[in-house]
């Protein structure tokens, strides 16, 4: 397909600003001398253009969108609409705080909704994404440390079946990572846990439910084992979904988390953004929180900031817009429908598991919680058939593939989360085409192999894009 | 109760049986009883009309005003109704980072058209997918010019305070050291810098135009940085690069900023978009997802999330940066604005801002506002007046004007866009012609 440079003509435009109004000045400084190339079209070719990239997109809206460990429910259109209120968009960060009096009851609101929901106390709403509230809260952890002048604590301990994200925001906080091994259930080894703590342990990162999706019955004895050493837990919210209503990281022991109110809390990807990562704390950390909090004194709201504060971990207060619908989302469920949403997640991913593990071997055939992981190891040696290319004939049935190759700790891994949205008539419909591609890569293993065979392109070099690397269009 | 679990209860039950639990409790029943949940302390969920009662309410406490005359990092520019109705398409809305390039070619090419756009914009080769904001992308540029030699970063005080706070954030967690160079006259003073850089300086940071709106010798700059060996990082404002020189021909080696002005609204603050490009050989620095084209197996244009290996999935505690989710729908959200407005309507937007906030200026001298420093400016400027600057920002307020940002006592920072009308701009002229008389 043409890209949006290469359509059009010279000279075409829509007539969007006014004639000025003012006498005309003109900058000495110098001007620009590179020619600018933008699109030149008209509207309906802009309207046309994106309609054919939206017709190439694959969201929640066009089918089962099953992708392990990124929650992707459905995203109800009310909380859309509630952010698309010119009373939010319009607002100026900078306005004074009399002017801002409902973005700021948004924002309390739901600081105290997501610290109850997550056993905390505080939370900051500053951070962009998880991966982001990750950095947060290890600058939160750095910062008590140093405030102890405990200076040696300069080791964060890290599971081998962490996201990547963990040790990389670990590196980025300054941290030194260890890896500690799972044991035979992709939990905690607790003895290995035990033998990795010690004087220079700042903490813990931990997600719970885990990333093979079972839940660590021995949860408040690894938050024991890190505090007794001295460290504090830190608990990643990615898997927040399976257990939100049913327990809180906060009284499992954890000291600090995030929160990605774009899986949990129904806000849309976006095709990768915008999310939001808030970051809660218990009250002894609450005076290094980032940024501004919302707080309501009498029937004002107000700004505050945080006496020891690490700072800003991006301009401005967060993503707003984000913000509305989450609490959009948390208003409409209330304490019933945050819960009924994790139960019917854990729900619909054991439904999945029992009936899929007829077909698929199971990488832990055990109760799992709002996902589980499928390993390909055999089929791989016996028919050379990867998980990767179950993936892809998935395609060709208008069903978003589940996370590939994560955790790496189970070999040729598929990871499907369903997400407490789906029917069980669409969950059937996805369990017998697994078995019907199943039932392919072993009568006619090439086939999948050459999947997909219905998509606007077939599979493509990554290798070539990686090697000789094309990141911009040529004029 | 709103709810958005299809399956009755009666059914639930009986998936629950057919797999082999009894109920719910037992199904759980994993989760030890010493940490399981009793109440949760929430409000009961509500009908969709409650809830847009209860959310509507509060958008309705903010005030509206009927004229904005406030930047300092926040630009209320006019957004083309096309921007919105293509970027609230629910295949854009809903997808999930594209993963899987055969079904998310609509997502992928257009990030390799914001990519392109981007690179147009700042006269640089190489633009990654965006990163949260223009102060997590000026943090995230100062850490690509660091190595075992380099590991100084100087930025200019000139720069807005609050990406000057990001940047100091960033570094706390890197443990890098920050130097600030001091402002001389409203702008950075490059002679000071080239005193206090010294060998293991890293880069060099500026804000063009910066935080009080003038315009910096950005060539000066960029000798001084290389000439030390680090690099030159331009914070832009992307709207002024449509008739400002590029970061590339002013010498810098990363251009950062941030995209809001580009079709987003000002949404007490996000979300926005960072925006990051550089030259050639910094490619494999850049952090963030980057797409690229390349071809599939029949041999048709296709494009793919490309050099990943610098990325946290794969690399993990030697990725360049912990980013995964970043801006993307906002990316494309510049993306349609850029095609809306074109060449034509984004240098008529950005002469408009220079105009009318030239117009402003002169007004206002005449009123009785100095201006505080001399040098050219792009769409904000900063005034000194006898009166106190709360004196003048309450009189506009009254009148529904959110006036310009308050930076001392006596000092305002004001910006205009094309949005401020003659009439508007009069209007404030008045009001404080009176609060100084």
């Amino acid at each position: 397909m043409e890209l949006i440079f290469e359509i059009g003509e010279e000279g075409r435009q829509l007539d969007i600003f006014p004639k000025c109004d003012v006498p005309e000045v003109k900058l000495n400084a110098n001007p620009r001398k590179q020619e600018l190339h933008l699109p030149h079209v008209s509207e309906q070719e802009l309207s046309r253009h994106y309609t054919k990239l939206a017709k190439r997109t694959h969201g929640v809206n066009d089918g089962f969108y099953p992708l392990g460990s990124c929650t992707m429910k459905y995203n109800p259109k009310i909380d859309e609409e509630m952010a698309a209120l010119p009373g939010f968009t319009g607002v100026h960060p900078l306005a004074p705080v009399e002017s801002v009096q409902g973005c700021l009851e948004v924002m309390d609101t739901l600081q105290k909704d997501l610290a109850e929901i997550a056993g905390m106390d505080a939370v900051t709403l500053q951070p962009a994404a998880g991966a982001h509230g990750e950095f947060t809260g290890l600058l939160l952890i750095k910062a008590y440390h140093e405030s102890r002048n405990d200076m040696k604590r300069n080791k964060i301990i890290v599971p081998d079946s962490a996201h990547g994200t963990n040790p990389a925001s670990a590196v980025m906080a300054g941290f030194e990572v260890i890896n500690i091994p799972s044991d035979d259930k992709g939990c905690v080894d607790l003895d290995g846990l035990r033998a990795a703590v010690g004087e220079d342990t700042a903490g813990l990162m931990l997600t719970n439910p885990n990333t093979v999706g079972v839940f660590d019955k021995n949860i408040l004895e690894i938050t024991k084992i890190v505090h007794e050493a001295g460290g504090l837990c830190y608990y990643d919210g990615a898997n927040l979904n399976a257990v939100m209503g049913q327990c809180r990281p906060g009284d499992m022991g954890f000291d600090v988390l995030h929160i990605n109110l774009h899986k949990t809390f129904a806000t849309p990807h976006g095709g990768g953004g915008p999310g939001s990562g808030p970051v809660g704390c218990k009250e002894f950390l609450k005076k290094f929180l980032p940024g501004f909090t919302a707080v309501k004194n009498g029937d004002c709201y107000d700004k505050s900031y945080a006496t020891d504060t690490i700072g800003d971990l991006r301009t401005m207060g967060g993503n707003f817009l984000v913000m509305v619908k989450a609490l959009t989302y948390i208003t409409t469920l209330g304490k019933e429908g945050i819960k009924e949403a994790s139960s019917n997640a854990v729900l619909n991913a054991n439904y999945m598991r029992v009936k899929l593990s007829k077909t698929y071997h199971m990488a832990y055939p055990v109760t799992c919680m709002h996902e589980f992981v499928m390993t390909l190891e055999e089929e791989h040696k016996q028919i050379n058939i990867a998980a990767m290319d179950i993936a892809k004939a998935m395609l060709d049935y208008g069903i978003h593939p589940p996370t590939m190759y994560f955790p790496l700790i189970v070999h040729e891994a598929l990871m499907i989360e369903p997400t407490e949205t789906e029917t069980k008539e669409e969950m059937d419909h996805v369990i017998s085409v697994l078995k019907e591609i199943h039932d392919k890569a072993v009568s006619d293993p090439d086939y999948i192999r050459n999947s997909p065979h219905t998509t606007v392109i077939s599979r493509p070099d990554e290798v070539k894009a990686a090697r000789t690397p094309v990141v911009a269009y040529e004029f | 109760m709103g709810r958005y679990v299809p399956n009755t209860k009666e059914e639930q039950l009986k998936m629950l049986n057919e797999i082999g639990y009894k109920d719910f409790d037992d199904l759980f029943s994993v989760i030890p009883e010493s940490v399981r949940l009793k109440d949760l302390k929430l409000e009961e969920g509500k009908s969709e009309l409650e809830t847009a009662t209860i959310i509507s309410n509060m958008a309705a406490k903010n005030k509206q005003y009927k004229a904005i005359y406030r930047g300092a990092g926040a630009y209320d520019h006019y957004i083309p109704s096309i921007v919105k109705q293509i970027t609230s398409k629910e295949e854009f809305v809903t997808a999930y980072t594209p993963y899987q390039a055969e079904i998310s070619q609509g997502i992928l090419q257009s990030i390799f058209e914001y990519q392109t756009a981007i690179c147009q914009l700042t006269g640089m080769d190489v633009s990654n997918a965006c990163v949260y904001d223009g102060g997590t992308a000026a943090a995230e540029a100062c850490a690509m010019c660091k190595d075992r030699k380099h590991s100084v970063m100087y930025i200019s005080e000139s720069t807005d305070p609050k990406v000057v706070s990001v940047i100091k954030t960033y570094c706390f967690g890197s443990n890098t050291e920050v130097k600030m160079v001091p402002v001389k006259d409203g702008v950075t003073d490059l002679d000071k810098a080239k005193e206090m850089m010294t060998e293991g300086a890293a880069c060099l940071y500026i804000q063009q135009p910066n935080f009080f709106g003038q315009i910096e010798d950005s060539h000066k700059a960029a000798d001084i940085a290389h000439g030390i060996g680090a690099k030159l990082i331009m914070g832009c404002n992307p709207m002024s690069l449509a008739i400002m020189e590029t970061p590339r021909e002013a010498g810098a080696d990363i251009a950062v900023g941030e995209g809001q002005p580009l079709g987003l609204p000002i949404a007490f603050g996000g979300p926005y978009v960072g925006f990051m490009a550089c030259v050639s050989d910094m490619m494999r620095k850049i952090p963030g997802r980057i797409v690229g084209q390349t071809e599939d197996h029949d041999g048709n244009r296709a494009f793919v999330l490309t050099l990943q290996a610098r990325e946290q999935h794969i690399r993990r505690e030697k990725a360049s940066s912990n980013i995964c989710s970043n801006e993307a729908l906002c990316a494309m959200t510049v993306s349609v604005y850029l095609a809306a407005v074109g060449k034509a309507g984004l240098t008529e937007a950005a002469k408009q801002c220079v105009s009318k906030s030239h117009y402003l200026l002169s007004e206002l001298e005449k009123v009785g506002l100095k201006r505080t420093y001399n040098g050219e400016f792009f769409h904000e400027f900063v005034t000194t007046a006898s009166v106190p600057a709360d004196k003048i920002l309450a009189a506009l307020e009254a009148k529904n004007i959110l006036g310009g940002y308050k930076l001392s006592d006596n000092e305002i920072l004001w910006c205009v866009t094309e949005k401020n009308t003659k009439a508007s701009m009069d209007e404030v002229v008045a009001i404080v012609k009176e609060v100084c008389a």
